[in-house]
């Protein structure tokens, strides 16, 4: 094991440790956090009792299809706009301030609009998700270099085989950056939107368990959030970085 | 216009060929090429020598049909070419072209690929490729993995697999040294006896252009023209040991005379005596 990720894991086993240690010593109260060691546990019975089965899974689904959704939209979308230059001109001033758009405003409007099933939630992660996915598709787009360009005319390739097979295959690693924010969009997105109105999904459940001072549900819950939400973005930063490998001169 | 294989028919014609940048930001219009008038015959080797920055990828450009020219009109094979590259070119640009997402033996199976051919046959024609290119070893590193002449290399064989018959090769050589440089040269030449291509090479290794081509075009300053053609006289059967023969410094001290006035114009010297 590298020398750097020895010394991460010390510093977070540290903290841990520290929090377990404050708690135990009643210098942290019990009501405003529980140790470490008793999420844990909680978030075994949880999951050995099989009771909130239903809501991880329709979170789970409302976080896949958000993320499935803004991918396939952003990169279409970008894939579009980089090759309408007067489009990207007029849309670019929203896309500088889109992430300054408060998206849970709309929740009510989504709600009006779609009822009060799973969509509203999807809507609003996927909202999240696909601005980041436009952008970064732009940028590497906007990288290719000229002179592949110049060796797909000399294939003979159309516009569409150029797109698929040399500009976006070139682009890949910055769009892989998108995927990622995309990712973490749409777990913020979905479980954020579920907190607000919504009657089934992990962020309900939190909010229930806070609202009847259930503390060991509400932090074996978030300690589950937590735990699936950084290995699947530290499994997508390990992958982004065996892509990156192959490019480094 | 050329004694060299004259009685072959003409494979590329130029008349008046003339390419100006249009006007950018602060930028007056560039006329970076012409009046260029020239008659590449079937299964020449022709070679382009000029000062830097005088047209002579813009010229490539519109032989591929990469560029429209500005002014005259350009013929591959009888045909006009208009702005898309016409079939049976190949072209190996000046800058790195090798794709960074593929493994070396995929870059050169690309164009094969496209094409549609049969696996095997790919297979085949990629694996002659590595070995002739001597990439055999790296056939599965990406290009980021490779020195900047391999990936040269790498370029030269995505395009040769397809056996143009035009081959339009922009200073390939560029990134290799000296004894590597002498044998490609070798390796092309050998190449394009076996294949009869017709092959015009862009050079700023003025010997290398004496030994290779059967012609050297000698351009001036930008806006490059041609000022003289100088006819080498070479045996179509030749190799790197031609820089042996007596009439190589002739050659080659000729063609430097025709270029020093303009290479100082071209860095800017003026008032330049002779
Ligand atoms: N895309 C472009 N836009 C505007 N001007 C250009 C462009 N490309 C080339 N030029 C101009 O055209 C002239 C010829 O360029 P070109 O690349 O054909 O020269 P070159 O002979 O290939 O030079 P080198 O030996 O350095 O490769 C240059 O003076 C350059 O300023
Ligand atoms: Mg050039």
């Amino acid at each position: 094991m590298k020398r750097v990720t020895l010394l991460r894991i010390l510093v977070i086993l540290g903290a841990i440790g520290l929090l377990e240690g404050l708690i135990h010593a009643g210098i942290v109260p019990r009501f405003t956090i529980i140790p470490p060691s008793e999420m844990a546990s909680a978030l075994a019975a949880i999951l050995a009792s099989g009771k909130l089965k239903v809501d991880i899974a329709v979170t789970l689904t409302n976080v896949a299809v958000a993320i499935v959704a803004s991918m396939a939209a952003g990169v279409t979308i970008g894939t579009v706009l980089q090759r309408a230059a007067a489009l990207r001109r007029i849309l670019d001033p929203l896309f500088a301030t889109y992430y300054a758009i408060p998206m849970y405003a709309f929740y009510p409007l989504l709600i009006v609009v779609f009822g009060l099933g799973d969509v509203p939630q999807i809507c609003i992660g996927f909202l999240l998700a696909v601005m980041a996915v436009i952008i970064n598709t732009l940028n590497g787009l906007d990288r290719v270099p000229r002179v592949l360009l110049k060796a797909a005319r000399m294939h003979r390739m159309s516009a569409l085989r150029t797109a698929l097979r040399i500009r976006l295959p070139y682009a890949a690693p910055y769009i892989f950056t998108g995927f990622k924010l995309a990712v973490a969009y749409s777990f913020i997105g979905v479980i954020g939107a579920e907190f607000i109105t919504s009657s089934r999904g992990i962020g309900y459940e939190i909010s229930f368990a806070y609202n009847n001072f259930d503390n060991r549900l509400m932090y074996g819950l978030i300690l589950f959030v937590l735990a699936l939400v950084l290995t699947v973005n530290m499994s997508l930063h390990a992958w982004e970085k065996r892509l990156m490998m192959r490019r480094q001169r | 216009m050329s004694p060299v294989g004259g009685d072959a028919p003409v494979h590329v014609t130029l008349r008046g060929i003339t390419r100006v940048y249009p006007a950018q930001a602060a930028q007056p219009p560039v006329h970076a090429l012409g009046p260029i008038d020239l008659d590449l015959r079937q299964g020449e080797f022709f070679a382009v020598v000029g000062p830097s920055g005088c047209g002579k990828s813009t010229l490539l450009d519109v032989i591929a049909g990469l560029a429209v020219a500005s002014a005259g009109d350009a013929r591959f094979e009888g045909q006009a070419i208009d702005g898309s590259v016409p079939d049976g070119i190949g072209v190996v640009f000046q800058e790195d072209s090798s794709f960074p997402w593929l493994t070396v033996h995929d870059n050169i199976a690309f164009g094969l690929r496209e094409l549609g051919r049969p696996a095997d046959v790919v297979q085949a024609k990629v694996k002659y490729a590595l070995d002739f290119m001597g990439l055999a070893d790296f056939a599965q590193a990406y290009p980021a993995q490779l020195s900047g002449g391999m990936r040269q290399r790498v370029c030269i064989a995505r395009t040769l697999v397809l056996e143009p018959r035009l081959i339009l090769l922009d200073e390939p050589f560029g990134a290799l040294d000296q004894q590597t440089r002498l044998l490609m040269g070798d390796e092309l030449l050998r190449l394009w006896r076996e294949t009869g291509a017709t092959i015009l090479l862009i050079t700023h290794a003025l010997d290398e252009a004496t030994m290779l081509a059967d012609r050297v075009g000698v351009m001036s300053a930008r806006p490059g023209r041609f000022l003289e053609i100088v006819t080498t006289g070479w045996p179509r059967e030749r190799d790197s040991t031609i820089v042996a023969d007596p009439r190589f410094g002739g050659l080659t001290s000729r063609i430097w005379t025709l270029l020093r006035g303009e290479s100082l114009r071209a860095l800017g010297h003026t008032g330049v005596r002779r």
